[in-house]
């Protein structure tokens, strides 16, 4: 605590640093924060101090030593990895973003670490038994789309975490070996509110999630795998009458009378439910169960539900407070219409494909839905819509019914697909879209897109922060456009488009006012990527060069800022330039 | 038959349409269930509007300099569209079979003149047969309950299954229920005391 205050003690600072702590302590917003350590040195001290929270929004960007040398007293930890294409497989195996590094680092810097939030890293099941018995105080662990471990790794987490409030395991590529995890809480272990591990797929042990349930009486979210039977959910539920959020498991069971009744009993007493989801193999024979928990119902995710359109209209007329939607594209532009009529405080909707890969046209949503949903949700700020075709006037119709969005996400499934009435290229919608949105943060484009999108966006986005773009664009003077015209612009990823090395080096300047920059199967080139790296030193300018591609073409690149310098960990694939 | 087979497709192929050069002749590719179209670099804007109109994206065969558009089914694009893995592993897009013959079965009343008879293929699940009762035959049906059987109710709904015994309604799942049911009798409930109702 006093080499804090070795400092210069020429001018004596306008009020004692405990008082500037105080106030500062206050402060939760990252954004703020950051403004705030820009204010003085004195102001960065405090600010230093007080942080209890950190979020890393790229692994490689900084060092957990850096890290640590500034913020002595975090508790909370969130920390992004890999590019986010590689969701999407775009990203070999064993590319990195190992979170053992940084797990050393804050054994022995933050023992009394309680959070720990992961998107894209890799965590091994040693890093989770490190984890669960390095830090005695920890609370909270969140992993979603992490990899490299399994459900052993878990099983510490259950055996020695005393203090665990949330686990919360989401959408991960993980070896699934069974679910005796589960069984590893002690029976004396009563603090649990989150448990999230609906994306698991072996089966647990129930009577031990049953125990776990009965007796952890703040738990609050449940969200089971679809091994999970009707019957034994219904028992769950008897359990826990206080959760707000429910993920159920599998519908598929038959019920005898009894149970049914018994089952509509448990969810007639959910009237504080605000977020439901799961839901698999659902039919309409049990939906209505369901309606009485719904009033209240705030966020509805029933994208692994293959509901039709009437099933759905039924659903959403019982959900009048909703306020997120996330669907499957089988409910159809008859179920948009029911959206659209049923749901008028609606921010969010996500519709997903569920036959991404079928060309027929005849299946999922077409615009006609999209515009339903405009016409009666003037509230929606949020869409992720695949459709297999779009038209560049309903796209600007649209955005007059909703001008607010902030996150516009279009994937028409079909690359190059152009607007199916007119035959032209879909620049106008997205003209349309950044004309209108003045406070559009995110957008991903498709369709048949030239270079007058990009000039649109150039134009008239500059709210804009991250971009998605595929199969688009003309020439280098797309992505020149938008660099030097998005003032925001902190996160762009394209593959597939026609943009080269003229295009990368325009950025150059941009780069570091940038989180990252991704670049997959366009026109670039090993010579191109290393001026870059020249230019630039405190980018990394990485390439993943995996064999088939020839030896001068750059085939994948990431370029980000970091005062890490190089990566010391990469793989034999990614060339560091 | 040969001969003019042969002879047919070599004049098929003089005047099939593509982009290579004439007389070159493209090996066929089979177009893998996953294959990895790398580097789809420029799309030529001509070409992607001729095919993207027959529906198929011949982006992935610009590159091979053959713009057939001939197949159907184009390999898959890597990691194309941008859906996570695990959600393309949930479930089979259910299917609507449609019911050529319906599931009538006969329904007698006690007390009732004549029968009826109902489709029990239209209904999906108990609640939803019960009520078409109760509106047909102008009755109340009471609470369900194992213990207790239908409470409080003039009539209880019975049935007639395979092995020609009678059961009580909603004693088991209702496609058990459905594939077993050869008959229904709304029997007075003074009647059906004896089937360990009390």
């Amino acid at each position: 605590m006093d080499c804090k205050r070795n400092r210069d003690m020429k001018s004596p600072p306008p009020f004692p640093d405990e008082v500037l702590e105080r106030i500062l302590s206050f402060i939760t917003s990252r954004k703020d924060r950051s403004a705030v350590s820009l204010v003085s040195k004195d102001w960065y001290n405090a600010e230093r101090w007080t942080r209890t929270s950190i979020f890393i929004g790229n692994c490689y960007s900084v060092s957990p030593q850096i890290v640590i040398r500034r913020f002595p007293k975090i508790k909370s930890v969130t920390i992004k990895g890999k590019p986010r294409f590689s969701d999407f497989n775009l990203v070999p195996p064993n590319w990195g973003a190992d979170i053992q590094a940084w797990l050393f680092a804050f054994a022995s810097a933050y023992p009394f670490l309680e959070e720990l939030r992961l998107k894209r890293m890799t965590v091994s099941d040693e890093s989770l038994e490190f984890l669960s018995l390095k830090f005695s105080n920890f609370k909270a662990l969140s992993l979603l789309s992490c990899d490299g471990f399994s459900t052993d790794g878990l099983a510490f987490i259950a055996s020695n975490s005393k203090n665990l409030i949330e686990l919360d395991i989401q959408e991960n590529a993980i070896d699934d070996f069974s679910g005796n995890w589960l069984c590893c809480f002690p029976e004396n272990f009563t603090s649990l509110e989150i448990l999230n591990f609906a994306n698991l797929n072996s089966d647990v042990n129930f009577d031990a999630l049953e125990r776990l349930v009965s007796r952890c009486r703040s738990l609050r979210v449940l969200k089971v795998n679809k091994n999970i039977q009707l019957g034994q959910l219904q028992r769950l539920l008897v359990k826990a009458p206080q959760l707000t959020e429910i993920g159920t498991g599998s519908f598929l069971q038959e019920l005898n009378l009894q149970q049914y009744a018994e089952l509509a009993c448990a969810f007639n007493h959910f009237k504080n439910l605000h977020t439901l989801s799961g839901l698999w193999e659902v039919t309409s024979v049990y939906l209505p169960v369901l309606y009485p928990a719904c009033t209240n119902l705030t966020f509805l995710n029933l994208s692994t539900a293959v509901l039709q359109s009437d099933e759905l209209a039924k659903v959403l007329g019982h959900c009048p407070r909703l306020q997120r939607l996330w669907v499957l594209d089988t409910v159809g532009d008859a179920g948009l219409q029911s959206v659209g009529s049923s749901c008028p405080l609606l921010e969010e909707l996500r519709v997903f494909p569920a036959d991404p890969y079928s060309q027929d046209i005849f299946h999922g949503v077409t615009e006609s839905g999209f515009l339903a949903v405009s016409r009666g949700c003037r509230r929606l700020h949020y869409v992720l819509y695949f459709c297999r075709q779009m038209t560049n006037a309903a796209v600007a119709t649209i955005v007059q019914n909703c001008p607010d969005f902030t996150h516009f996400r279009l994937c028409i499934m079909n690359p190059h697909q152009p607007d199916y009435l007119t035959d032209k290229p879909m620049d106008e919608a997205f003209g349309a879209i950044v004309k209108t949105c003045t406070k559009l943060q995110r957008l991903a484009v498709s369709g048949l897109l030239t270079d007058m999108t990009f000039e649109y966006i150039a134009k008239y986005a500059k709210n804009l922060e991250t971009l998605s773009v595929a199969f688009a664009g003309s020439s280098d003077w797309g992505m020149q456009c938008v660099l030097d015209g998005c003032p925001k612009l902190r996160k762009l990823e394209i593959r597939d488009c026609p943009f080269g090395n003229a295009a990368l080096l325009s950025g150059m300047e941009r780069y570091e006012s940038m989180r990252s920059l991704w670049m997959s199967a366009c026109n670039l080139t090993m010579n191109g990527c290393r001026l870059l790296a020249q230019e630039m030193p405190r980018l990394n300018v990485e390439v993943i060069k995996e064999d088939e591609s020839e030896d001068c073409v750059a085939e994948k690149v990431y370029v980000y800022r970091s005062v890490a310098g190089p990566r010391s960990d990469a793989p034999s694939f990614v060339l560091t330039l | 038959m040969e001969s003019t087979d042969t002879y047919e497709t070599d004049h098929l192929k003089a005047t099939e349409l593509r982009l290579g050069l004439p007389g070159t002749v493209e090996p066929q590719k089979q177009s893998p269930a996953t294959a990895s179209i790398k580097s789809n670099k420029r799309a030529l804007p001509e070409c992607a509007k001729d095919c993207s109109s027959n529906n198929n994206s011949c982006a992935s065969d610009v590159k091979d300099g053959d713009c057939a558009c001939a197949p159907p089914t184009k390999a898959q694009i890597e990691g194309w569209p941008p859906v996570r893995s695990y959600r393309k592993n949930c479930f089979q897009p259910k299917k609507n079979e449609p019911d050529v013959t319906g599931m009538y079965v006969k329904v007698s009343m006690d007390g009732a003149p004549y029968l009826r008879k109902i489709d029990l293929k239209v209904y999906k699940s108990y609640p939803e047969l019960l009520k078409a009762l109760e509106n047909r035959f102008r009755f109340t049906i009471g609470e369900y309950s194992e213990k207790e059987c239908y409470n409080g109710s003039e009539y209880v709904p019975t049935y007639e299954d395979k092995d020609s015994d009678w059961m009580l309604v909603g004693d088991v799942p209702w496609d058990m229920f459905t594939s077993s049911c050869k008959r229904l009798r709304i029997m007075k409930g003074s009647e059906a005391r004896g089937l360990g109702c009390v």
